[in-house]
């Protein structure tokens, strides 16, 4: 089955994944900026990072049929720096124009501190400003709830953000009914540990229904598994649902929520 | 939507699954105990006893109660707290 990863850090697989992803039924991907596991010490790393996900990435990509598209912020780890991500937030505009570029993100509360929330806030009104769509990162573990609940807070306080265009992503047992009861997209990462398995991910789309959710693997630098969207698939079918509803999460959706970004030109497999 | 498996079905997958993560529990237990010193007062460890017993109710939403039980509080008044201006009247 052809499907798409939203969420995925391509810039920390090997050329190798690419090839597996490929074989399979990756057709798209989207890869927001993220940490790079250190603090990087100026704006001008950033520069270089936004280079590597609007020109290279895509070549790379390309290579085995997968088209690539990506989210431009500086994240929230980072974001506890304010002086240097209001220089990264002023250089953002440079690139909103790049082909593949789909909007702000994966924007976020990481320890859900003062600081984040201030450049979290700030990233909003770029994106408002830009009319660019947005993805959420929501914080780990025992942080989950509260920074997911301060992001809907943020969100839901600003009536220029357009719901429909937002997903906020990390999405748990606990954190996806408040964000699709707000009317929010919400995104699934299949992590071996410290988020979704593929089996609770489908225990949500069985008591949530597929609407505005999405499944993706998140695959970066750590522990994770570029793969973890065709585990999904397997454990739906393995249950007995049907190819449209798995069809929806895995392909449908991300179409439908990527195409509200100006710059999104899918080509869908021929045949 | 529902799942499309009966009780008994999803009983027949997953009976051996569910028995090694129930004895991979006990084990890690049994680990703790036989470790030197004592951890019985640990907040983490109470925590973990309190979501084997939140697994014994009959309520279908257990995991999302685990969740919550590992997770920080909410504080609506957070905004306040951090001294940022409010949310945008009726936002």
């Amino acid at each position: 089955m052809d499907y798409i990863d939203p969420h995925i850090h391509m810039v920390s697989r090997t050329t190798d994944d690419y090839e597996t992803l490929a074989k399979m039924g990756c057709v798209a991907l989207s890869e927001p900026a993220f940490w790079a596991g250190f603090d990087r010490g100026s704006a001008e790393s950033f520069r270089d990072y936004f280079r590597q996900l609007t020109e290279f990435e895509p070549k790379r990509a390309a290579q085995f049929g997968i088209q690539h598209f990506t989210w431009l912020c500086i994240n929230a780890k980072e974001a506890e720096n304010v002086s240097l991500s209001r220089e990264v937030i002023a250089m953002i505009p440079e690139f909103l124009a790049a082909p593949n570029v789909l909007g702000i993100g994966e924007i976020g509360l990481n320890k859900n501190t003062r600081n984040e929330s201030i450049i979290f806030l700030e990233h909003l009104d770029l994106a408002v400003k830009h009319s660019q769509q947005i993805l959420i990162h929501t914080p780990h573990l025992e942080d989950k709830y509260q920074g997911t609940r301060m992001i809907l807070d943020m969100l839901c306080g600003d009536s220029r953000i357009e719901r429909h265009r937002v997903l906020v992503d990390h999405v748990e047992e606990h954190t996806v009914r408040p964000v699709l009861e707000a009317g929010f997209w919400a995104g699934m990462t299949l992590y071996p540990v410290t988020k979704c398995t593929p089996q609770r991910a489908a225990d949500i789309i069985e008591m949530y229904g597929p609407e505005r959710l999405m499944a993706n693997s998140a695959g970066d630098w750590g522990p994770s598994k570029p793969t973890a969207v065709p585990d999904l698939i397997l454990e739906l079918r393995r249950r007995g649902h049907s190819e449209s509803l798995i069809r929806r999460v895995v392909y449908d959706n991300p179409l439908e929520f990527f195409r509200q970004s100006r710059q999104f030109a899918f080509t869908p497999r021929s045949g | 939507m529902s799942l499309p498996m009966t009780a008994a079905q999803v009983l027949d997958r997953e009976y051996l699954e569910l028995r090694a993560k129930v004895l991979e529990l006990a084990a890690s237990l049994d680990r703790l105990d036989r470790g030197d010193g004592s951890v019985v007062d640990d907040p983490r460890l109470r925590k973990v006893r309190a979501g084997l017993e939140l697994l014994l109710r009959d309520d279908a939403s257990r995991a999302e109660r685990i969740q919550l039980l590992f997770s920080r509080d909410y504080d609506a008044g957070w905004r306040q707290a951090f001294g940022l201006p409010p949310a945008e009247p009726g936002g």
